[in-house]
């Protein structure tokens, strides 16, 4: 499995290519160079896929754990920080989906950025975060998976921020770099707690090591939990994710559905052993606020105006489903508690291919109206058949309708939660509902109803408007063959035997539905999909009018997510810009500033005042040499 | 009698120190390098005691004091030339009309 | 008292070279300062001899007195009436001076004084021409063929350089 070193190699190397070179180069040269390496990656990584589960299972049951690179990068007397390659069952699954969508938005942006002003940069970038996302995965320590933590965060930053001339993608990118270094402190502080007790990075200390830990255990679990929280957008900590919308919208696909926010799922994942051990109290936490946020964001994306937003919502929710799914484990072993593991980890799976899907379909969308608001579309299906059938698809798997893969998943995390206890699986189920109900929302309200661009023409024909509007129209081949591609994904996906490859203690585990719950999700979601079409079908009905007037208050405090933004911005602002930056700005002023200013001022004046020494005359520069020898002797003389 | 090498380096001190007196005060820049001169000579005869006194058997401070008058020579040779280029460009060769190189 | 005719003679070319030396550098007239410098030199070479170094004493009144003195009695009279008058410097400046030749003097006549030349003898012999040649190129240790390179190296650059500052443009 050695070859496995090129997956990180191509991306690192098509980045060093294309941000040196890529100024020099067209853009059809610097995409094809980027498109291609990652198609490379994206083979490699099938290729390990098939020979790492193609191998079988060992003695015990379940896939050995590959470690094909590792060299100590770092020795700190007894501690070491390695980089490496691991290889285990959710490492490589998560290959498959980081290089997979990875590839479909390199192709799709070749349509979508075509033209764009910093091209070659942009892809530059994008390998630059394919190559940290996929260190990440398959870091063979906590330290190295925190490394390239950071490098994901500092390319998302650069990709968030690529309309640099953009105020609110500036403001954006400094947002979501902020607010995610934030948590990364915890996650930092939780790591060294974590090495410094157990006296390793690794994933899987001895038992002897663990054991001298155990009463900090959970509180560095814990401190990480916040860091990935951050990453992937947990409440209050997702404050972010909305405003990095402002990025290119394959961007979003990418980093916001599908790999980056999923980060923080895979580091609960990855620690889940140690989680489900020693720490299940903090597992449990994970779940609660799990499901707050589940709750939270899909609230909110119920009333959001802008499709992106209403897919960052979304996200957030989807992304909290599998911390919830994580969070409910009561124990290692699937049968009996564990299934939320393998659950989450398929949801992961699942929902980076429907999201990936949602995200680019909406970058096509706003490719073809140019805008990002509901109210310029409308009516699309008739334009944009594509675009609209691959949609439909993710809308529906997003739902929980099966035969799409969406079903599937979100049905193991429901099992896991009512498993857990009846009150969060009921709730779960809810928030399930509402997801179906937001979705189809924005469904009808971009592909249905009156459309815009005939208003605008009937209007521009009867002379009232001064311009004609833009006619919007399909995507190019490059932009529509990944949507299929995925929505193919998204179609098939529900039926791979994933508890074949991963679950939470390794070893075989089938899935059955359980038809039960199935059933009240099917139910919920079908029925929710009905009020929606009720309610959006043709644009806002009456009812949904009334609906709004009779609940104002709630429509506004949902539509300002909130407000938690605002308390966000109260905090800071007033609190600890006030409370501790302004007398730390003050001492760092007058004290630590005003003293250098002291010291260079003085230095000045000593130096106008010795300024005359400096005559530039030979005979009294002598006159000092020779006294200042003569001294020096004198002293000597005195004192030997 | 055998004088005692101190009166040699006594002398030699004072022709040293009356060189660096007439450096520092002295404003012309032929007056300059005759203290100069001064002041080699007064190296030069250290040279040649200690090495009477101290090594008679070698020859350091013989063949040194003897590089000594060589670099004086060529010292020498090359501050005229100086020193007569500048009156040819200035017409002086006070030192204080010499402030062209100063900044 | 015995009479002693070495340190006669010392005390004299002593007493002879300071008057000179001190009227060098304080007379106005840099023809009458060239003069004495003459004089020290010829002062020096008297000391060389009665080391008994009468190569060393031969070279500097060759080199030094031959040569030297005369490149300066042609400077100062290429120079002409630039050169006759000698204005002095402030007052503060002349006493800054004078005070730091004197503390240095009185310094270094203090430590020649308190470090002991007893161990040391001097003999008398002369150097002979043949062991000064030998010594001067030789390439054993305490030989100086590289010292005596170096030197007709640096002679030969400063008489490049003292034909190229000096020629007329």
């Amino acid at each position: 499995m050695e070859f496995t070193i090129l997956i990180l190699a191509l991306p690192l190397l098509s980045f060093l290519v294309l941000a040196l070179a890529g100024k020099q180069m067209p853009h059809k040269v610097a995409g094809a160079a980027g498109t291609a390496s990652l198609a490379a990656v994206a083979l490699l990584s099938y290729t390990t896929a098939a020979l790492y589960f193609g191998a079988g299972r060992g003695a015990d049951g379940t896939f050995a754990t590959l470690v094909p690179y590792n060299i100590s990068w770092l020795p700190l007397g007894s501690l070491s920080i390695d980089m490496g390659i691991l290889l285990d069952p959710i490492s490589v699954m998560m290959l498959i989906v980081i290089s997979t969508v990875s590839l479909m938005v390199h192709i799709y942006s070749l349509g979508y950025m075509k033209g764009e002003k910093g091209f070659q940069r942009y892809y530059a970038f994008l390998s630059l975060f394919t190559f940290s996302m996929l260190g990440l995965v398959v870091a063979t320590n906590i330290f190295q998976m925190y490394i390239f933590w950071e490098l994901v965060g500092v390319s998302s930053y650069l990709l968030i921020g690529f309309y640099y001339t953009k105020p609110a993608a500036i403001a954006a990118s400094k947002k979501a770099f902020i607010v995610t270094r934030f948590a990364d402190l915890f996650f930092l502080i939780g790591i060294l707690i974590y090495g410094y007790y157990t006296g390793t990075f690794a994933f899987t200390p001895t038992e002897a090591a663990l054991a001298g830990a155990a009463t900090l255990l959970p509180l560095a679990l814990g401190l990480m939990f916040v860091g990935g929280a951050g990453k992937s957008a947990m409440f209050p900590l997702h404050i972010w994710l909305p405003d990095a919308m402002e990025g290119p919208t394959p961007v979003s696909a990418l980093i916001h559905a599908a790999t980056m926010v999923v980060a923080g799922v895979y580091l609960v994942a990855r620690m889940f052993p140690l989680f489900i051990t020693y720490a299940p109290d903090v597992l449990h936490i994970v779940a609660y606020v799990g499901a707050f946020t589940a709750l939270y964001a899909a609230v909110v994306a119920c009333v959001q105006t802008d499709i992106k937003r209403v897919l960052a919502f979304s996200t957030i929710s989807q992304i909290a489903f599998m911390m919830v799914a994580l969070g409910v484990c009561t124990s290692a072993d699937p049968h009996t508690g564990g299934l939320g593991y393998m659950a989450s980890m398929f949801h992961l799976f699942t929902h980076a291919m429907f999201k990936g899907l949602l995200f680019l379909g909406a970058g096509a969308i706003i490719h073809a109206v140019h805008s990002n608001e509901k109210i310029h579309m409308g009516g699309l299906r008739r334009y944009m058949p594509i675009t609209h059938i691959t949609f439909l698809i993710a809308c529906l798997a997003i739902a929980g309708i099966p035969p799409f893969s969406g079903f599937f998943s979100k049905d193991e995390i429901l099992v896991a939660c009512y498993h857990f206890s009846k009150p969060m699986g009921l709730f779960m189920s809810i928030v399930a509902a509402l997801t179906a109900f937001y979705m189809f929302r924005l469904y009808y309200l971009i592909f249905w109803g009156k459309s815009y661009y005939e208003e605008q023409q009937a209007l521009y024909n009867a002379g009232k408007c001064s311009k004609a509007p833009h006619k919007p129209h399909e995507a190019p081949a490059t932009m529509t063959v990944p949507l299929i591609i995925l929505a193919a994904i998204s179609c098939v996906a529900g039926f791979i035997p994933f508890g074949h490859f991963i679950s939470s203690n390794g070893t075989e585990y089938s899935i059955h539905i359980n038809k039960a719950v199935a059933t009240t999700s099917i139910v919920f979601a079908l029925v929710s999909i009905f009020i929606a079409t009720i309610m959006y079908k043709n644009g806002y009905s009456r009812l949904t009018r009334g609906i709004n007037r009779n609940m104002r208050g709630l429509m506004s405090a949902a539509y300002n997510r909130f407000y938690i933004d605002d308390v966000w911005i109260f905090v800071t602002k007033k609190i600890i810009f006030n409370c501790i930056s302004r007398p730390i700005a003050w001492f760092d002023k007058k004290i630590i500033d005003g003293s250098l200013d002291k010291l260079a001022s003085g230095t000045q004046k000593l130096a106008t005042f010795i300024r005359p020494v400096q005559s530039g005359n030979v005979q009294s520069y002598s006159v000092w040499f020779l006294g200042g020898a003569i001294i020096i002797i004198l002293v000597l003389i005195y004192f030997a | 009698m055998i004088i005692p090498a101190q009166y040699f380096l006594i002398l030699s001190a004072v022709l040293f120190f009356i060189g660096v007196f007439g450096f520092f005060t002295r404003r012309n820049l032929v007056s300059l390098l005759i203290s100069t001169e001064l002041m080699l000579n007064a190296v030069d005869i250290n040279f040649a005691v200690f090495n009477a006194y101290c090594h008679p058997q070698l020859l350091e401070g013989y063949i040194f004091a003897i590089f000594g008058i060589g670099i004086a020579a060529a010292e020498t040779a090359v501050a005229i030339a100086i020193i007569i280029n500048v009156y040819r460009n200035i017409h002086s060769i006070h030192i204080k009309r010499l402030r062209d190189l100063k900044h | 008292m015995e009479f002693h005719t070495n340190l006669f003679i010392f005390s004299g070319l002593a007493l002879f070279m300071i008057i000179a030396a001190l009227f060098a550098v304080i007379s106005s007239k840099i023809m009458r300062a060239a003069t004495l410098l003459l004089f020290v030199l010829f002062g020096t070479a008297g000391l060389y001899f009665m080391l008994h170094y009468t190569f060393l004493g031969a070279v500097q009144i060759t080199v030094y007195a031959g040569g030297i003195v005369v490149l300066f009695i042609f400077a100062i009279l290429l120079i002409g009436k630039g050169s006759i008058d000698i204005t002095h410097t402030s007052k503060l400046r002349y006493l800054a001076g004078l005070l730091t030749a004197m503390v240095g003097m009185v310094t270094t006549i203090y430590l020649i004084h308190i470090t002991p030349f007893d161990a040391y003898h001097f003999m008398s012999a002369d150097v002979p021409m043949k062991s000064l040649g030998l010594a001067i190129m030789g390439t054993n240790r305490y030989n100086y063929i590289l010292p005596f390179e170096v030197m007709s190296i640096l002679l030969l650059a400063c008489t490049v350089g003292a034909i190229l500052i000096a020629r007329k443009k």
